[in-house]
């Protein structure tokens, strides 16, 4: 229970911090959030592992009357996940973010929205109640877009902008569908939402929670937003926004359809929406063979594997739930959403570090990079293993769960998806790793010391060796699943 | 102690591999003795457990990492047969790599990833499940990719794409087929063949086209072999590894236990795969050879050979009858070493008188003795000339395919002897018979270069020659399929 | 009938802020038709609040919140526009200046 206000209460502290203290003491202050709130992480994983699903009401008010915070394995694996994420961003940033480099404003401002995002993003994690879920959404969404427009560039202010038109659209679906529930339910707990008497409205207001969620979340078609904002922010912010915060409301989204509503589940929405998701793997992946700049190939990639995760839909929900394969699927689309924050962070990572050395994210200028700074060629290599879906990296499991479960239900099509995607994955990372890799280098880099470039490798092999450890994960995330009656194939 | 073998059997390569990487340029004695250290503790191991399994003892180790996903090694005789010319050809690839680049750059890199591809071939031959056997499969894609691109000139790096273009579509086809397969039987161990009643007929031979494509594409089964021949630009201690050692024999080996440990000789030629499969073999083998003719380039037309002799070893498995077999495997060991002798030599006469081409060899023979005749001998091998090495597996091929029933075969292996001398004895000949060209000139003192290929030449006579001893390759492929496969 | 007749209103809210955001790509005239939707949605939650016996305070306590969190939504939204205009001189998004 310590573990879990801590985690929620150290990063609100350290912003604070990062505003209050004098300059000198900001990045210190900071940097010790980081490392207290990723401690706090663990400590709630650890927690998790040893008793159960950790639940705690707010102000001793039990729901409906108040708000239930509940970390099970899902919402604790994905805590460790930002934390680690979070933490190795915040140690790059230090280099990065340095008021010398990024300017006094993105200097300051980075380390407060940084912490103020870890704070929300680890509320979402835990909160069991819709509309403190919209709070968190909101407060998630204003702080990514504020790292966005950070370095107030012309370009970065009308992504961030654009984003906010549809993040705010999206709160706007996802509250009416919340307002909806209410009228009908009078509670907004997920739990005593699952036990509810069915109301007519209820696929309503599932229908507008989802498709708000959806708009944040950046599935196809709703993706136009995404690589825009995502590569005109610093490299850092990048990492954050790709890597953590569409998971918050791909996450929401797993709590409504597997946990509160799951008897609305209806083959034809659970097609509908693995169908947004395979038709985002392979967009996303031809627009991401069409870029030139580093920094929007790795944005749309994240466009494209994110839809992978919406094939658990028709996989594991509705009827699917109890099904032998139910376990496997889910767990394989988490798996997806944790190796992919790993990966695609050290990939921006790496990113951050070619601006500075290059001064320029395009591939024609990348050309000889692995030579010059062999660390970053070598995460940026791993990452790629991860993102392709090649053993024996995090990829790998997910892929392998859920295609078994594809053939195991019968649904090869979404196999077929699977593997489409794994292709088009190496076919447009390869252009980047052929240029990083190449024998000549232009211009002489400017150096960078081996502790930052160690960093995305360090979040790259992360990524890699939750493919090779992926047994403890596993057992971790069944904890406190809905479903427990099916145990794997 | 028996869960502890395997693994550190694989432990041998990956951790030399793990800590040259991070190596500087310049320790090249660090380097080498952690090579060659690896190398021959492996040789050790393999050598203790070849006795203890020709007793019938078994090593196996598990590491579950999710449901069904559960990587196995395990110690059988197959596996071993596999690893012990892996092992000793490393070691030899190995010496021969050393004196081959000297103190060039980059050094930490190639032999990391070197001994990283001898470390997955090693997993991928002691691999006991269909999904630990996919792992590192591709383990070896991503760990020969630096290999093949290691001169990151324009060719190289084509070669790095081309191989990648083929490997990576060939590994979703043999995902998709294990996935297929397994979501029907559950996860299929090479040591209990799995119950395949719960597919259909056709459902089954669509799954063994997949395995076959997915392993074909290493094994350069035509019409899927087109990466081969591109990555002749790659070293010559990396086409030997290539050829020899790893990736086109893990493609031969993986139709091995496609045709044997999952669907068996039964259930083949109940389903009717065993002949399709024949066939395409059969006409891979002609189809290499009538390429390698076309050839000028030394190590072309031997990429074209390895083409054609690799499907040997598929048309063994694929006729499905015991003396067959014994001919694939045998030739699995045989074909290694004679075109690793091959591609050794052809390093040679690249690296110290800069032949590369195939007429520019005239007279070579009196300069570069040793050379010339390891070549010879592996090219004889080749043909098939008793006592030498390939005789032994044409043989028994040729006696496994009127076991099989299918006598046509032998017409094939015929015609395929014909073109094999066609393209080789002209080097013989050149090689000895036509005087110097004026101006060239070479050398064979170069002992880390010639003599491993004195070696293989060597080993390429004396399995041959002792071929009815049962520690020869002869012997031991007989154990296998005695014990395995026997009626 | 008084509580339809919020309910109705809100609905018109909403319906109205759907129009201003369509209809309108000034960034500033956007801001303010999110507004008009979030009023719309938080009157129609305060209808649904005087449902059978009694008043239920949750809904009461939530809208505050949600005015909070759309309050400042709106507040940076303003200063991404003043932004905007100040670097661009323009207060539309690029490619949507020409329609109006």
């Amino acid at each position: 229970m310590t573990a879990l206000v801590a985690g929620l209460t150290l990063p609100l502290l350290a912003a604070f911090a990062a505003i209050a203290l004098p300059m000198r003491a900001r990045v210190p202050a900071a940097l010790l959030g980081a490392g207290l709130t990723l401690a706090a992480s663990l400590w709630l994983a650890v927690v998790v592992w040893q008793t159960g699903p950790v639940t705690l009401s707010l102000g001793g008010w039990q729901p409906p009357i108040g708000i239930a915070l509940r970390a099970d394995g899902l919402g604790a694996a994905l805590g460790v996940m930002t934390a680690l994420v979070m933490t190795a961003v915040a140690l790059a940033a230090r280099h990065e973010m340095a008021a010398s480099v990024a300017g006094p404003r993105a200097g300051f401002g980075f380390w407060p929205l940084m912490l103020l995002l870890w704070a929300t993003m680890n509320a979402a994690f835990v909160s069991r109640d819709l509309f403190n879920l919209y709070v968190v959404l909101e407060l998630i969404t204003l702080s990514a877009v504020a790292l966005v427009a950070i370095s107030g560039k012309a370009e970065a202010i009308a992504a961030a902008l654009r984003y906010l038109l549809f993040a705010l659209a999206g709160s706007l679906l996802y509250l009416a569908g919340v307002v909806l529930t209410y009228a009908a339910h009078g509670t907004l707990d997920i739990s005593l939402l699952a036990a509810r008497m069915a109301a007519p409205s209820d696929a309503l207001a599932l229908g507008l929670m989802t498709a708000g969620l959806l708009v944040k979340t950046a599935l196809f078609p709703f993706h136009v937003w995404l690589p825009h904002a995502h590569s005109a922010a610093p490299a850092p912010a990048s990492a954050l926004l790709s890597a953590l915060v569409p998971k918050a409301s791909l996450l929401i989204l797993l709590r409504l359809w597997f946990e509160a509503m799951p008897d609305l589940a209806a083959p034809a929405a659970l097609l509908t929406l693995a169908s947004l998701g395979a038709m985002a793997v392979i967009w996303g992946g031809l627009l991401a063979l069409a870029q030139a700049r580093l920094k929007l190939i790795v944005a749309y990639s994240t466009v494209a594997q994110l839809g992978y995760i919406f094939l658990v839909f028709p996989l594991a929900g509705g009827d699917g739930g109890a099904q032998v394969w139910a376990a496997g699927a889910w767990t394989g689309a988490i798996f997806q959403t944790l190796s992919h924050g790993l990966a695609k962070a050290a990939m921006f990572l790496v990113a951050g570090i070619y601006l500075v050395a290059m001064g320029s994210d395009r591939l024609s200028d990348l050309r000889g990079m692995a030579r010059a700074l062999p660390m970053t060629g070598f995460a940026f290599a791993l990452a790629s293993i991860t993102l392709m879906g090649l053993p024996p990296s995090g990829g790998f499991t997910a892929k392998y769960l859920l295609m078994t479960a594809a053939f195991a239900s019968g649904q090869w099509a979404w196999a077929l998806v699977l593997a489409a995607g794994g292709l088009l994955a190496a076919a447009y990372l390869y252009r980047p790793l052929a240029a990083i890799f190449a024998r000549e280098s232009a211009v002489a880099p400017r150096a960078i010391p081996r502790s930052w470039q160690a960093i995305p490798l360090g979040l790259a092999v992360l990524s890699v060796a939750l493919g090779l450890l992926s047994s403890v994960p596993f057992e971790f995330l069944q904890i406190g699943r809905p479903d427990p009656a099916a145990e794997g194939l | 102690m028996t869960t502890a073998l395997p693994v550190l059997l694989l432990m041998t390569s990956l951790l030399p591999a793990g800590v040259t990487f991070f190596l500087a340029q310049d320790s090249h004695a660090l380097r080498n003795a952690l090579q060659l250290g690896g190398a021959v503790l492996k040789l050790a191991l393999i050598i203790w457990m070849l006795f203890a399994v020709a007793d019938g003892a078994a090593y196996e180790a598990e590491f579950p990492l999710a449901p069904g996903l559960v990587v196995l090694l395990r110690v059988d005789a197959l596996a071993l047969l596999f690893i012990s010319l892996s092992a000793t050809l490393w070691f030899l690839t190995t010496i021969y790599a050393i004196a081959y680049f000297g103190t060039k750059a980059e050094l930490s890199r190639f032999f990391g990833f070197f001994s990283l591809c001898v470390a997955a071939t090693t997993g991928l031959a002691l691999s006991g499940s269909l999904i630990s056997f996919f792992i590192f499969f591709e383990l070896l894609t991503l760990s020969t990719w630096p290999l093949v691109a290691h001169k990151q000139d324009k060719p190289s790096l084509r070669a790095a794409r081309v191989y990648f273009a083929y490997a990576l579509p060939g590994s979703a086809a043999l995902l998709w087929a294990i996935i297929w397969l397994e979501s029907a039987t559950g996860p299929v161990l090479f040591t209990e063949p799995p119950d395949l009643s719960g597919l259909d007929p056709a459902a089954l031979r669509a799954i063994f086209a997949l395995f076959i494509i997915g392993v074909g594409v290493k094994a350069g089964l035509v019409p899927l072999h087109g990466w081969l021949p591109a990555a002749m630009a790659a070293p010559a201690p990396v086409s030997a590894l290539l050829h020899a050692v790893a990736v086109v024999k893990a493609g031969a080996f993986g139709v091995v236990r496609v045709v044997y440990d999952v669907f068996g000789a039964e259930n083949m030629t109940a389903l009717g795969v065993g002949v399709p499969l024949a066939i395409v073999a059969s006409f891979t083998i002609i189809w290499g050879s009538v390429r390698a003719l076309q050839q000028d380039e030394i190590k072309k037309r031997l990429a074209f050979s390895t083409v054609s002799q690799v499907s040997y070893i598929v048309l063994g498995a694929a006729l499905a009858s015991p003396l067959a077999m014994i001919g694939g495997l045998v030739h699995l060991i045989h074909q290694g070493l004679m075109k690793i002798t091959l591609f050794f030599c052809a390093g040679i006469f690249d690296e110290r008188a800069g032949v590369k081409r195939i007429d520019g060899l005239n007279g070579m023979g009196a300069q570069m003795p040793w050379t010339s005749a390891c070549f010879s001998i592996g090219a004889l091998g080749m043909i098939g000339l008793p006592p030498l090495a390939g005789f032994v597996s044409k043989f028994y091929l040729g006696l496994g395919a009127l076991e099989a029933g299918a006598p046509w075969v032998l017409a094939v292996l015929l015609a395929s002897t014909f073109l094999n001398a066609a393209y080789f004895l002209p080097i013989l000949y050149r090689l000895w018979f036509l005087p110097l060209a004026s101006g060239a000139k070479g050398d064979d003192r170069a002992p880390g270069l010639v003599v491993p290929a004195v070696v293989t030449a060597a080993a390429t006579v004396g399995v041959g020659m002792l071929a009815a001893s049962p520690i020869s390759p002869l012997g031991w492929a007989t154990l296998i399929v005695t014990q395995g496969y026997g009626p | 009938m008084s509580l339809t007749l919020f309910a109705l209103t809100g609905a018109a809210l909403v319906g109205l802020g759907v129009y201003g955001l369509l209809a309108r790509p000034h960034m500033l005239r956007r801001i303010i038709a999110f507004n008009l939707i979030g009023s719309g949605l938080f009157l129609f939650f305060g209808a649904a609040a005087a449902r059978g016996t009694g008043l239920d305070p949750i809904p009461q306590a939530l809208i505050i919140t949600g005015i909070v969190v759309a309050l400042s939504a709106s507040a940076l939204a303003v200063g991404l526009v003043v932004a905007l205009a100040r670097s661009s001189g323009t207060a539309y998004l690029p490619d949507e200046e020409g329609r109006l």
